[in-house]
């Protein structure tokens, strides 16, 4: 696994996060939502970004650790994975930070509520701890679409 | 030798000669006297040759080469067009086809073409001596051909030589195996043109661009260097086999004149060859008013538009809440241009159906004899244009519903005397435009469908209950034969029958956004239409309301719009339906159906607003809250992220930023 150089810190209530800053595209405002009927929860509908049609994330809903609720300081990160673009809802983007890969250490089972499989690692910074997330993993279509078709059926 | 870059040039003219020497083939069986129609195949089969030994296909230029030997032959009335000879020639012609769509699918072309070579070869020993004689002549002409020289050009040559200059014929003669002639005659040229002046080459400068030439050309050079300087020069460059230098002068052209006069054969075929030439250089003018350009160019163009079209809902949304009267003009104007620009645009796309009705005649020839059936093809509406995109799906759903139209649908000759028809049946091929749509019709005069045997046939595969088939109409019934696992024909065929085919057609048919349609009587025959929507990307829809979000209903779909009023409002079996025009028509709403929250709060609302959309003679009321207006958009997919979303076609980005989605009413379809 890749463990990045430069990511990209941002909030999840009251832990910090950190996604590869190649994997980002950009980091929008929240603008109206348009939802889109009959899909996964966790999929809030779809935003215009400069004219393509993105799909938008809860990330918070996708990682189960509560929903987010919409502030001045929400932000938007736009993801590229394998050909799709796709918009995550976070509560606040910060910083962008160097991380040494000799500071990061393999994923705990669980941490501040996320199941490993969402995490690549975990970088121990001066003062606190950067949960570094598995974008492939958080998009993976396979899974959301399982979800989904689970939601379909009920 | 670096031929890639050249790979899709040669496809596509490879393509279009194969089309051409289909046609003419075609047009040979019902005359075969016409040997001018031989001429045109030859010529067809010659580009190929070179094309193909260009771009090192072996097994295509030396099947092409069998083929022109033969039809040589036939040019010159030495042989008679025969079934079995035009059998033969289609045999080719698919061999070809297949070699060609194999390099297309990055294969190597290669295939065994002994067999046909073989059968070739036959026909032509069977005029052995005639042959020979007839490429003896060819040879002869060949190697004569001198440089014939007009006034202006003996002018520049006079003034040349009292300056000390000679002139030289120069014919190069290149490898048989040279791969990019062009390239080479490039190079020769370019040394040339530092020795001297070339003032003249035979074949012509275009020509030589253009490789039409064998394998050697001449050219009359102006240079103060010597011969054996110029040969050794020019030798340098590889892949050339020989050089041969003559002096050039005006003693040569009376030689020559008179070499003409001797040799009567060479006057019979020099004329010839200049005709043919003609011909060519008219056909190249004709070609030249268009440009090929690559379908991912114009789609990216087409995407970069589908931008203006969307600032442009904006600029008249903006515009008309200023109120700035020239505001308003310019962007009215602006409006107006942009929508002739997209218009041009989609044209652009468009392609006649042509292209795909073009392989029809052949593959029903082929059909025919392979079934012994008789039947006629008639096509029309050939040159309707069709979007590119929609061009490229629909041919094999046309393939399968012709085969099986021949197939099941036209009875063998006996039957037909049987029954008092005409032992020829008849299969109409139409294509045209109505509104904003093509339609395509596939009419054949056979037997029908048989209603008795598609309803056991859907009772034992569980489509239906016997109850339910004897209530169904002749109209429901027929297209059950589009269910998957179908087939109503008592033998499989390995034309068809094998029922994977008809539910493939329907299902590509409408992930194209269009329907099919099927009228049959029996013993009559039976028709299917195919509806198509003209483009895919940019289309008129209807913009509703549901609570606070934005809807936006193609047009196309939109039989009428209606106030509802509460109380014309019924229920059938706990199903909400509304009379239109005396039909009971099922209300869908599609607040319910989406799920959208209530955010609006309801006050005993009196009228409510219904869209009445169309799906063949299906109707379905769709309910919503308000009609905004009617609107260009254009269709952008959701992407891969949401897959199959129900009764969503995609999205549209408004004049205000936001986005609508757009509703794909074929699902929202009440029975």
């Amino acid at each position: 696994m890749n463990k990045p150089s430069k990511v990209i810190v941002f909030q999840l209530n009251e832990e910090q996060y950190g996604v590869d800053i190649t994997q980002v595209i950009s980091i929008e405002k929240l603008t109206e939502i348009t939802k889109v009927p009959k899909t996964s929860d966790f999929i809030k509908g779809i935003i215009n970004i400069r004219g393509e049609i993105t799909p938008i994330i809860d990330l918070k809903d996708r990682l189960q650790i509560g929903r987010s609720e919409y502030t001045d300081d929400t932000r938007v990160l736009i993801v590229q994975m394998n050909d799709v673009q796709v918009g995550l809802i976070v509560d606040s983007a910060s910083d962008v930070i160097d991380i040494d890969e000799g500071s990061i250490d393999p994923p705990p089972k669980v941490i501040g509520g996320v199941s490993e499989t969402f995490i690549i690692g975990v970088a121990k910074l001066k003062e606190r701890l950067l949960i570094l997330l598995d974008m492939e993993h958080v998009l993976d279509l396979d899974e959301v679409n399982e979800i989904k078709s689970v939601t379909n059926e009920s | 030798m670096e031929t890639n870059q050249y790979i899709e040039v040669f496809l596509d003219e490879s393509r279009e000669h194969l089309q051409a020497v289909n046609d003419h083939l075609l047009e040979l069986e019902k005359q075969p006297e016409d040997t001018s129609i031989v001429g045109e195949i030859f010529r067809s089969a010659h580009t190929l040759k070179g094309m193909a030994a260009t771009m090192g296909f072996e097994d295509i230029s030396s099947l092409t080469h069998k083929m022109e030997n033969v039809l040589d032959l036939i040019r010159n009335d030495q042989l008679v067009v025969t079934t079995e000879l035009i059998d033969i020639t289609f045999n080719c012609l698919e061999t070809l086809e297949e070699m060609v769509e194999s390099i297309a699918e990055g294969g190597d072309g290669k295939k065994d073409v002994s067999d046909l070579v073989n059968q070739l070869e036959a026909i032509e020993k069977g005029e052995q001596p005639a042959s020979k004689e007839s490429e003896n002549s060819s040879n002869t002409v060949e190697t004569v051909t001198a440089l014939e020289v007009d006034e202006y050009q003996k002018t520049v040559m006079d003034q040349a030589k009292e300056q000390g200059f000679q002139s030289f014929q120069v014919t190069v003669t290149l490898n048989e195996d040279c791969m990019l002639k062009q390239a080479r005659v490039f190079m020769v040229f370019e040394v040339l043109e530092d020795l001297g002046e070339v003032i003249k080459t035979v074949p012509s400068v275009e020509e030589l661009e253009e490789e039409q030439f064998d394998h050697h050309f001449s050219v009359l050079l102006l240079t103060k260097e010597e011969a054996e300087e110029i040969r050794s020069k020019v030798m340098k460059i590889s892949e050339i086999k020989q050089v041969d230098l003559s002096p050039f002068s005006d003693r040569k052209i009376e030689k020559q004149e008179n070499n003409q006069k001797e040799g009567t054969q060479k006057e019979k075929t020099q004329p010839e060859k200049s005709e043919n030439n003609k011909q060519q250089s008219q056909k190249k003018q004709a070609q030249s008013k268009s440009i090929r350009v690559n379908i991912e160019r114009i789609d990216r163009l087409m995407n970069l538009f589908e931008e203006v079209v969307i600032d442009r809902g904006r600029l008249e949304d903006i515009s008309r809440k200023i109120g700035h009267n020239e505001l308003i003009e310019t962007v009215e104007h602006m409006s107006r241009v942009s929508k002739d620009m997209q218009n041009m645009m989609l044209t652009m796309r468009m392609v006649p159906i042509e292209q795909v009705f073009n392989r029809f005649p052949r593959m029903i020839r082929g059909l025919a004899k392979d079934l012994d059936k008789k039947i006629e093809l008639e096509i029309s509406g050939a040159e309707t244009e069709l979007d590119r995109t929609v061009i490229d799906e629909i041919g094999d759903p046309l393939v399968h519903l012709i085969r099986n139209s021949v197939d099941h649908g036209i009875e063998s000759p006996q039957e037909r005397s049987a029954k008092g028809k005409p032992e020829e049946g008849h299969l109409q091929l139409t294509a045209y435009h109505n509104g904003n749509h093509v339609y395509i019709e596939i009419e054949d005069d056979g037997a029908g469908i048989n209603r008795e045997k598609v309803e056991s046939k859907a009772i034992k595969n569980g489509i239906l209950t016997e109850e339910e088939a004897e209530k169904l109409t002749d109209e429901e019934v027929y297209p059950l034969i589009f269910s998957s696992g179908f087939s109503t024909a008592e033998q499989v065929s390995d034309i068809s029958g094998r029922g994977v085919g008809l539910d493939v057609v329907k299902n590509t048919i409408e992930s194209l956004g269009g329907q099919i349609f099927i009228t049959s009587t029996p013993d009559q025959g039976s028709k299917f239409t195919i509806q198509l929507p003209l483009t895919l990307s940019i289309l008129s829809a209807m913009l509703v309301n549901v609570q606070k979000e934005t809807y936006a209903i193609p047009l196309s779909f939109i039989e009428e719009t209606v106030m509802l009023k509460n109380d014309e409002k019924m229920f059938v079996n706990g199903q909400a339906v509304m009379d239109f025009r005396g039909k009971v028509v099922p209300l869908v709403s599609i607040q319910t159906i989406f799920e959208v929250p209530q955010n609006i709060e309801q006050n005993d609302k009196q009228d409510e607003a219904v869209v009445v959309v169309k799906k063949g003679d299906k109707l379905t009321g769709l309910v919503v809250d308000n009609f905004m207006g009617q609107k260009e958009v254009v269709l952008k997919s959701l992407g891969n992220y949401f897959k199959d979303v129900f009764a969503i076609s995609g999205a549209t980005i408004l004049g205000d930023g936001s986005i609508s989605l757009i509703i794909d009413p074929n699902a929202l379809m009440k029975g």
